[in-house]
C-alpha cells in the first residue's frame, strides 16, 4: 500500500455529520412543510450566495479531513521489509497543496515578492560584505533577475480569466440542464430565466458567488505555484496554505461543538419543560450553575486540566496529529458544555407552552406514554428552534475559537487555526516596516466564513421561525 | 420586596456551592495537586521530594474532603475543600503562586477594571439603542436595509481585529493616544479612551441588531397605533412609548452581557496592558496559577448572580405591573 488511512476522532465526527446532513436532506425531500421552508431559504439571494460560500469552505474542510500516513520509501538493500509509514499524518488537502506546504522560505516575504523581507549579510565575490535583500528560494524564482513582477502577473491574467470563464460556463451549462428539465426541456427559456433572476430559487445569486469563487480559485491555481500569493510567515511557511488549513479547525469547532451539546440540550430542555416538578428544578439548577461560571474561565480551567491529562499520558497517542486532535475534540466538548444552557432554556420555555396545547392534551387523554408524546408531538415541534440555534451558534463559535487560541487556551499550538495564526502574527505588528499579510489573511478568511454563516443563519431563521 | 431580595440571596447560596464544587472537582480531583506540582516544576525536574515540597509550600498537602488524622471539626476544616474552596465564601482567597495575597490584589485591580467596564457598558447601551431606534425610524427603507447589513458585517469581524486594527490606526498611525499602559487619577483618561471606544464599536453590531428586532416587535402593538392616531410625531412615539415599553426585554438582555463584559475586558485589558482583573486572569491562565483562576471563577459567578437579582429588581422600576413576591 502506498499509504495507510488514518481516521482521527474529529474526522469521524465530521463524516457522521455529513452523513446526518444527507439523511436530513432525504427526510426533507419527503416532507412537504420542510421542503417549503427550505425552498424559502433558496428563494432568497442572500441564502443562495451564503450557501455557496459555505459549500466552498465545507469542501476545503472535508478534503482536509481525509487523513493518511504515506509509506516511506523502502530502505536500500532490504527489499522485502515491511512497509514503514511516515509518522507525519497528512490530509488529501495537504497532498494537493504539497507545493505550497513544502516550499518554505527562510522567513517573512511579502505577497508576490521575489525577495526576502529581511536584509541579509552576504560575502561579496571580491571580498568584503554587503547587506542585501536576497532572492527567495521559491517565490518568483522563475523570473530572470530584474524582471518586472507586474508584467509577469499581467501575462498570467489571461490564463486566469480563461480558466475561470471555462469553469463558469460549465456551471452555467449544468444549471441550465437542471432548471430546463424542470421546465419540460425548454432550455433556452431556462437560461434566460437564470440570467435574469426569474427562477424560483435564486440561482443567479449562487452563480455570481460561484463566479467570484472560481476567479479566486483560478488565480490561486495559476499563481500559487509561482509566487507566495499572500506572502510567508516568520518561519517561511506560505500564508495561503495556513489559511486554507485553518478552515477545517474553524468548521470542526463550529459544527462538532453543537453536535456534542445538542443531545444534552434537547433531552434536558424537553424533559424540564414537559415533566416539571423536581426534574425541572434539578435541570434549572444545573444550567444556572453552569451559566454562573464565566465561560472563558470554565474553558480555561478545563483546557488546563486537559493539557495535564494529555501531557501525563504520551503513550495514548501514536502521532502528534492524534494528540492535537484529542485537544481539539476536548475543546469542542468543553465549549459544548458551556454553550448548551442557552438552547436548553429556550427549549424548556417552548415545551412549557406546547404541553398545554390541545393536541398534546388529546394525546395524553388517549393514554399515549410520556416517551411517545415527547418523541412524536413535542420534539418535531421544537426542531425549528434547534435548527435556528444550531446555525446561529456556528459563527459565534468560530470567533470564540480565534479568541481562545489567541489567549492560549484554545487548540493545540501546533494545530493550524485562525487563532494560532493571529497569535503568531501578533509580534509582527511591532516590526518596522509592518508585516501585515498574515493578520490580514486570517481576518479576511474568517470574516468571509463568519459573514456567510451569519447571513445563512438569518435566512434560516426567517424561513423556519413560524412567528415570522 | 425586601423579603424577595432575601430569598433570592438565599437561593444564590446553593448555586455558589454548585459553582464551588465544579471548580473544586476540576482543579483538585480530575487534576490532582500532584499533576499541578509536576506541571509547575517541570516534568523533567519533578522528583517526589520536589513535588512534596511544592505541595507543602502552597498548602496542597492536606486530604481532599475528610482529614482522618484530626478530630472534631478539624476533620472537616483541615482539608483541601475547606481550605481552598469554602474559605472563598469569607472572601479569603489565599495566596497566588508569586506569594502575593489574592484578595488585596483583586482590590487593587478592581479600580482600573471598573474604569473600563462601566463606561463601556453604559456607552455601548446608549450607542446600540440609539442606532437601533434610528434603524426602526427608517424601517423598510434602503437605509434600514444597509444598516442591518452593516450590523451583520460588524458582527462577523473578530474582536481581535477591532483591537489590533484600532491600536494600529489610532495609536500608531495617528498617534492620538498611547498604545498601552495605565496611570491613576485623571491621567487615566488618555489610556482608557481607546479601549472603551473599541469595546463599544466591537459590540455595536450584534446588540444594535438585537435591539432593532425588539423594537420592531413592540412597534406593531396596538398602543403604538393609538399613539400615532393621537397625532404624536414618530420620534415621540419611538422615544416616549416604544423605548419605555421595550425596556423589559432590553434589561433581560443586559444581564446576558455581564459575563460577556468579563470576557471583553479580559482581551482588552491584556492588549492595552491595563492592570485590571481581566489581565490578571489572563496572566494567571498563562502562568497556570490555579489559585488565582479559582478566585476569579468565584468572583465571576458572584457578579453574575448579583446581576440576575438586579435585573429582577429593575423590572419593578421599569414596569409597575411587575410585582416581586
Amino acid at each position: 500500500m502506498e499509504f495507510q488511512p488514518v481516521l482521527l476522532w474529529t474526522d469521524l465526527l465530521l463524516f457522521v455529520l455529513v452523513a446526518g446532513a444527507l439523511l436530513m436532506a432525504l427526510h426533507v425531500r419527503r416532507h412537504e412543510p420542510l421542503r417549503a421552508a427550505w425552498r424559502k431559504v433558496g428563494q432568497r439571494p442572500a441564502g443562495m450566495a451564503s450557501m455557496t460560500v459555505l459549500m466552498a469552505f465545507v469542501v476545503i474542510g472535508l478534503l482536509d479531513s481525509m487523513h493518511f500516513r504515506a509509506a516511506l520509501p523502502p530502505v536500500e538493500g532490504q527489499p522485502d521489509a515491511a512497509t514503514i509509514y511516515s509518522s507525519e499524518v497528512l490530509s488529501v488537502l495537504d497532498h494537493a497543496l504539497a507545493p505550497l506546504r513544502l516550499r518554505t522560505e527562510k522567513t517573512y516575504s511579502a505577497p508576490f515578492a521575489d525577495r526576502l523581507y529581511q536584509r541579509e549579510t552576504v560575502e561579496l565575490a571580491g571580498g568584503g560584505q554587503t547587506r542585501i535583500y536576497p532572492r527567495l528560494e521559491h517565490g518568483g524564482s522563475h523570473l530572470p533577475e530584474g524582471a518586472s513582477i507586474a508584467a509577469d502577473l499581467a501575462q498570467h491574467l489571461v490564463t486566469i480569466l480563461s480558466h475561470a470563464g471555462i469553469a463558469m460556463l460549465a456551471v452555467l451549462a449544468v444549471l441550465t440542464l437542471v432548471v430546463g428539465r424542470g421546465r419540460q426541456g425548454r432550455y433556452g427559456d431556462a437560461l434566460r430565466a437564470i440570467l435574469c433572476g426569474h427562477t424560483t430559487l435564486a440561482w443567479r445569486a449562487a452563480l455570481v458567488t460561484t463566479a467570484l469563487i472560481s476567479l479566486l480559485v483560478a488565480a490561486a491555481y495559476v499563481l500559487a505555484p509561482l509566487y507566495h500569493v499572500i506572502g510567508t510567515d516568520k518561519v517561511g511557511q506560505d500564508v495561503l496554505y495556513l489559511s486554507l488549513k485553518s478552515v477545517r479547525t474553524a468548521l470542526v469547532i463550529g459544527t462538532i461543538t453543537t453536535l456534542v451539546m445538542l443531545p444534552f440540550a434537547v433531552a434536558l430542555g424537553i424533559a424540564a419543560g414537559y415533566l416539571g416538578g423536581w426534574v425541572d428544578d434539578v435541570i434549572q439548577y444545573l444550567y444556572t450553575v453552569l451559566n454562573a461560571i464565566p465561560g472563558v474561565l470554565l474553558i480555561a480551567a478545563a483546557v488546563l486540566m486537559m493539557q495535564v491529562v494529555i501531557d501525563t499520558h504520551p503513550d495514548w497517542f501514536e502521532t502528534a496529529a492524534e494528540r492535537s486532535d484529542a485537544r481539539l475534540l476536548a475543546l469542542c466538548f468543553i465549549l459544548g458544555i458551556t454553550s448548551w444552557t442557552g438552547l436548553c432554556r429556550l427549549l424548556r420555555g417552548e415545551t412549557l407552552k406546547l404541553r398545554e396545547l390541545e393536541y398534546v392534551q388529546a394525546a395524553r387523554a388517549f393514554g399515549a406514554s410520556t416517551a411517545t408524546i415527547l418523541r412524536r408531538h413535542i420534539l418535531p415541534n421544537v426542531m425549528h428552534i434547534v435548527m435556528i440555534a444550531l446555525v446561529m451558534d456556528f459563527s459565534g463559535l468560530v470567533l470564540a475559537e480565534a479568541v481562545l487560541s489567541y489567549v492560549g487556551i484554545g487548540v493545540d499550538p501546533t494545530t493550524i487555526s485562525f487563532g494560532t495564526m493571529i497569535n503568531m502574527a501578533r509580534a509582527e505588528l511591532a516590526r518596522e516596516p509592518m508585516v501585515w499579510w498574515s493578520l490580514t489573511a486570517a481576518f479576511a478568511f474568517m470574516f468571509v466564513l463568519v459573514l456567510a454563516a451569519n447571513l445563512f443563519a438569518d435566512v434560516i431563521r426567517d424561513a423556519f421561525d413560524p412567528r415570522r | 420586596m425586601l423579603g424577595y431580595v432575601l430569598r433570592r440571596l438565599l437561593y444564590a447560596i446553593p448555586i455558589l456551592i454548585g459553582v464551588n464544587l465544579i471548580t473544586f472537582l476540576l482543579f483538585f480531583v480530575v487534576n490532582s495537586p500532584d499533576d499541578m506540582a509536576r506541571m509547575q516544576i517541570g516534568v523533567k525536574r519533578a522528583t517526589p521530594e520536589a513535588i512534596e515540597r511544592w505541595k507543602v509550600d502552597r498548602g496542597y498537602d492536606k486530604p481532599m474532603f475528610i482529614n482522618d488524622t484530626r478530630t472534631g471539626t478539624a476533620r472537616i476544616t483541615e482539608t483541601l475543600f475547606f481550605d481552598k474552596s469554602l474559605r472563598m465564601f469569607a472572601l479569603d482567597f489565599g495566596r497566588a503562586d508569586d506569594g502575593r495575597d489574592i484578595a488585596t490584589e483583586i482590590l487593587d485591580r478592581m479600580g482600573p477594571s471598573l474604569a473600563i467596564a462601566l463606561p463601556t457598558f453604559l456607552l455601548s447601551l446608549f450607542a446600540s439603542i440609539t442606532f437601533a431606534l434610528l434603524l426602526v425610524f427608517l424601517r423598510a427603507s434602503y437605509l434600514d436595509f444597509w444598516g442591518v447589513v452593516l450590523c451583520v458585517a460588524m458582527m462577523s469581524v473578530s474582536s481581535l481585529f477591532y483591537i489590533i486594527g484600532g491600536q494600529w490606526l489610532v495609536s500608531k498611525l495617528w498617534a492620538l493616544v498611547p498604545i498601552s499602559g495605565y496611570a491613576g487619577g485623571l491621567d487615566a483618561f488618555r489610556f482608557l479612551v481607546l479601549p472603551v471606544l473599541i469595546s463599544v464599536i466591537a459590540g455595536l453590531g450584534s446588540s444594535a441588531r438585537w435591539y432593532r428586532t425588539i423594537f420592531l416587535e413592540e412597534i406593531s402593538r396596538d398602543y403604538v397605533r393609538t399613539a400615532r392616531a393621537k397625532g404624536l410625531s414618530e420620534l415621540r412615539v419611538l422615544f416616549g412609548h416604544v423605548l419605555r415599553n421595550a425596556l423589559i426585554p432590553v434589561l433581560t438582555g443586559v444581564v446576558v452581557v455581564i459575563p460577556l463584559l468579563f470576557m471583553g475586558s479580559l482581551l482588552v485589558e491584556s492588549f492595552f496592558a491595563i492592570p485590571g482583573l481581566g489581565s490578571y486572569t489572563i496572566d494567571a491562565i498563562n502562568a497556570q496559577d490555579f489559585a488565582v483562576v479559582r478566585a476569579m471563577v468565584f468572583i465571576g459567578s458572584v457578579l453574575y448572580i448579583i446581576g440576575l437579582i438586579l435585573t429582577d429588581l429593575s423590572y419593578t422600576l421599569v414596569d409597575p405591573r411587575v410585582r416581586l413576591e
